[in-house]
């Protein structure tokens, strides 16, 4: 009597768990289509992160959810972008399938809090190197140089060329961000107008309420694509930001096979096809050349 | 210790906006809020009406669609409104439903006979409400009304959100800038906050015992 309900009970098991891998296997299958590599069969040093998170078969990875072309959730809460396909490249060479990715939304405040606690693995979310950030975190990068750009109304009413224009103008960002801070530290004469995210920053602009929008280009290009003819970007990058996969404080290891992953990718072209597919697609501009890989 | 002191500034300024904002914000809260108390208890059925309008508006609609309305909302019927006044006219406007039925809860407890004692002896409304009814109103919701206040001293923080840089705006500003002292930083703004709430509550509860009625 008790043998056959063990039996039942592996019986049952066993069908679970081939429902499981066939599921799996189909979803593998239809995300080949346009999606990065998965490899398999992945080898890596016993005790490393790699090894922790081939072994765990998913990764945590913090994005943005609201920044069109890098990092959007869609109507289903899935974020879409090149933060998002670069983390999947990342995830690829670990052997992790994209449906498998645990994705976590990360704000410009929360990003080192949340690799601090290991809330996240990594964090892949327009997140621009510096040295104050190195100080907590460690990045492996960069994947993308954006630069600060300026929105205006279309026509450029206020005949803003450049950063040196914006003195004695009001100019919108989002407080606590990078760009925010360059305006504020050198050029002192623009009125700077803050609020917590961008799309507020579009309304003023909308209303008349602010003169320009400044802020990383590829935000703004998002921002002029969702504003259906009502802005244009100035197109005069004045800073470099280069974006960077953030990770925890001295995980060396997993440092540099993050570097090599993104290094192979900009040379078997799966990076500039990535490109293509978010970012890209709403410029309408081919991928930039992949920048250097900065090995601190 | 250098954090705090290269940041004196910033704090400084901030915790003065928080201070301004929550003064005029308080005082167009308590002036509309009596003004809707009265008007809710009036015998004209309009102005009664329009008060529970006003107050069931502004208390079923959370704070921050306020703030979009004002802000966003107004430029687009062309009444721009700079971003300060914007955000004292929004808290303003939004506490004023509930100080008006802390109020109105207050009038309520001022026994029947006492306002009709006042119209007895020729006072017109106006006059009972202003000379018997609400001054003895006022006494009893010292308490609510403090409460009132200080969760709207606490509800400023929304308009950092736009563009009015008070005490909450420096969390994102200072730890985007410098993640290592986010503990410092947080423990800045809660003290910002409670120079101001603090002295607010125990000089509400000293009010509270002078004018406190006996009955």
């Amino acid at each position: 009597m008790r043998i056959t309900r063990y039996a039942a009970t592996l019986g049952a098991l066993g069908l679970v768990l081939a429902g499981c891998s066939s599921e799996a296997g189909q979803q593998a299958g239809e995300a080949t289509e346009n999606a990065p590599e998965v490899a398999q069969d992945v080898e890596f040093p016993a005790g490393s992160t790699m090894a922790e998170l081939a072994e765990a078969g998913t990764i945590t990875v913090g994005t943005k959810f609201d920044q069109p072309g890098f990092g959007l959730a869609n109507p289903q809460g899935v974020p879409e972008g090149f933060d998002v396909e670069v983390a999947k490249i990342v995830a690829g060479g670990l052997g992790i399938a994209p449906e498998a990715i645990e994705w976590k939304e990360t704000v410009s405040a929360n990003r080192e809090s949340f690799i601090q606690n290991g809330d996240v693995d990594i964090v892949v979310a327009t997140y621009t190197i510096n040295d104050a950030r190195k100080q907590l975190i460690d990045f492996a990068g960069p994947y993308y140089v954006a630069g600060q750009d300026i929105m205006v109304a279309t026509g450029n009413p206020q005949g803003i060329e450049g950063p040196d224009d914006l003195a004695g103008k009001r100019v919108c960002s989002v407080e606590g961000s990078t760009p925010a801070q360059n305006i504020r530290d050198n050029y002192p004469e623009a009125q700077l107008t803050l609020f917590d995210v961008y799309s507020k920053c579009a309304d003023a602009l909308r209303n008349g309420q602010v003169d320009a929008v400044t802020t990383d280009n590829v935000i703004l290009t998002g921002l002029v694509q969702g504003g259906q003819g009502a802005f244009e970007l100035v197109g005069n990058p004045f800073t470099q930001e280069p974006y960077g996969i953030g990770l925890a404080k001295g995980d060396d290891e997993f440092r540099t096979y993050i570097n090599d992953t993104l290094e192979q990718s900009f040379e078997d072209g799966s990076w500039a096809a990535a490109w293509d597919r978010t970012a890209g697609a709403i410029t309408g501009e081919p991928a930039p050349e992949p920048p250097t890989i900065d090995r601190y | 210790m250098d954090f705090v002191r290269e940041n004196a500034d910033l704090f400084l300024d901030a915790f003065l906006t928080t201070l301004g904002l929550s003064l005029l914000a308080g005082l167009v809260a308590l002036v509309l809020g009596t003004l809707l108390a009265a008007m809710r208890v009036s015998p004209i059925p309009p102005l009664r009406g329009l008060a529970t309008f006003y107050v069931e508006t502004f208390r079923n609609t959370p704070l921050t669609v306020v703030f979009f309305f004002i802000i966003f909302g107004l430029p687009q019927i062309d009444f721009v409104i700079g971003f300060f006044p914007g955000a004292v006219l929004s808290v303003g406007l939004y506490t004023a439903a509930f100080v008006c039925e802390a109020l109105r809860s207050g009038i309520n407890a001022v026994s029947a006979g006492q306002a009709e004692a006042a119209r007895a002896i020729g006072l017109t409304f106006g006059q009972s409400l202003r000379e018997v009814v609400l001054p003895q109103a006022f006494r009893t919701v010292v308490p609510p009304l403090g409460n009132v206040l200080i969760a709207m001293v606490k509800n400023t923080s929304i308009a950092a959100g736009f563009s009015v840089s008070e005490l909450s705006s420096l969390l994102p500003r200072l730890v985007n800038a410098d993640a290592g002292d986010l503990t410092l930083v947080l423990v800045g703004v809660v003290v910002g906050y409670m120079v101001i709430t603090l002295p607010s509550a125990l000089a509400v509860n000293r009010i509270e015992r002078r004018v406190a009625i006996l009955r």
